[in-house]
């Protein structure tokens, strides 16, 4: 029997890197789509506040919505919602009628179902 | 004449190699990795393997185990990156291209190799005021806890738990704040709030809220996946949040609506 030899670390081995799970990929979607929304409602709260100055302001102001840019970050606004609503029912089945889950399987369904609704918008002719 | 009863240990020859590739195992030590090569042998568990290395390989091999059979809960180890006992684990059923990667416990110090020291853990199973609490006079406070009762229900679906360490390992919110109480410590904290005789329970609430406590857990279901008992500290956890919500919304409602004397 030989006795053992120093090797390289393997790839994934750092200590404290346990794999990567589903659980933890819904809970990082979930924050970061979040904060999408949560920077998206001051842009908001504005778009709203130039109607106070006149139509003609407020028109100007969406004027910016044809901006290709602007289209994109719609679509990805309309899906980071539709993501942050279905993981935040998930989460609100857990814990509230404490359902053990397929993991990757009902957090699969719901990036599906986020990403699903962001389709339908882009269909809808955004 | 005390001889020593002969068992199947690891080691013994009488267990015979099993036919196949040698295992590589990896097992981390002093900042890096040692491989150790290992016969394949039937029905062999990780915790075999480490013992046949230590006995036949490397004497100075540090790990931990006391029962092999399940009831201890002191030889969990993170087997290629996941949190799982030892003794329960089949080589068969977890290795990987005829490999092996072993490493102490994720979110405890590191005693030695595969060792780790499980004191901040049970520090913290006192912090959530694990232990029950008897009022006063306990003969007089007797309490008949009907078997069917939701409260012992919610108690019976944790009280399993034997403190091996793998839910507070896989918990990735304790290795963000190391100050987190973690699933096990919760989870006790859960099945003595559903204990009618529990004399504790504003101590306990207050112990187990705030930024260490039940409202950190992000649900990720790491701790309930992993349990080797099949325990759900997850929906524990989901007790307390709803426990302790509606004790602060009561201390709100005493505060703010409380008739006048």
């Amino acid at each position: 029997m030989s006795a053992g030899t120093q090797t390289a670390p393997p790839r994934r081995g750092a200590r404290g890197a346990a794999r990567p799970r589903a659980g933890f990929a819904a809970a990082l979607l979930h924050r970061l789509s979040g904060i999408a929304l949560a920077l998206f409602l001051p842009m908001h709260f504005i778009a709203l506040g130039t109607v106070l100055q006149g139509a003609d302001r407020l028109e100007s102001f969406l004027g910016l919505t044809h901006n290709g840019f602007v289209r994109v970050a719609e679509w990805g606004l309309v899906s980071a919602l539709a993501l942050h609503l279905v993981l935040g029912l998930r989460v609100l089945a857990i814990e509230w009628f404490a359902r053990r889950e397929r993991t990757a399987l009902v957090v699969s369904t719901c990036v599906a179902a986020g990403l699903a609704v962001g389709l339908l918008f882009l269909l809808g002719g955004a | 004449m005390n001889a020593p009863v002969s068992t199947a240990s690891p080691a013994d020859p009488t267990v015979e190699a099993a036919p196949g590739a040698p295992l590589t195992v990896r097992i981390r030590r002093d900042g890096g990795f040692q491989a150790f090569t290992v016969a394949r042998r039937p029905a062999q568990t990780i915790l075999d393997v480490v013992t046949e290395i230590q006995r036949a390989q490397d004497p100075t091999l540090a790990y931990r185990f006391a029962c092999r059979v399940g009831m201890c809960g002191s030889c969990a180890m993170m087997v290629n990156g996941r949190p799982r006992w030892t003794c329960r684990t089949r080589v068969a059923a977890v290795a990987e291209d005829d490999g092996l990667t072993l490493e102490p416990l994720r979110n405890l110090p590191v005693v030695k190799d595969l060792a780790v020291d499980m004191a901040p853990f049970f520090e913290k199973w006192t912090a959530a005021h694990g232990a029950f609490e008897p009022g006063a006079a306990p003969p007089a406070d007797f309490a008949a806890v009907a078997p069917d009762s939701p409260e012992r229900r919610a108690v019976d679906a944790g009280i399993e738990c034997i403190n091996c360490g793998v839910c507070y390992a896989a918990c990735d919110v304790v290795t963000w704040n190391p100050d987190y109480l973690g699933p096990a410590a919760l989870n006790r904290a859960w099945t003595l709030v559903n204990d009618v005789r529990d004399r504790g329970q504003e101590g306990r609430l207050a112990a187990v809220s705030g930024d260490a406590g039940c409202q950190s857990c992000h649900t990720h279901m790491s701790c309930t996946e992993h349990c080797p008992k099949a325990l759900a500290p997850t929906f524990a956890i989901a007790g307390l949040k709803r426990a302790t919500a509606r004790s602060a919304l009561k201390r709100l409602g005493a505060r703010h609506f409380r008739r006048p004397a």
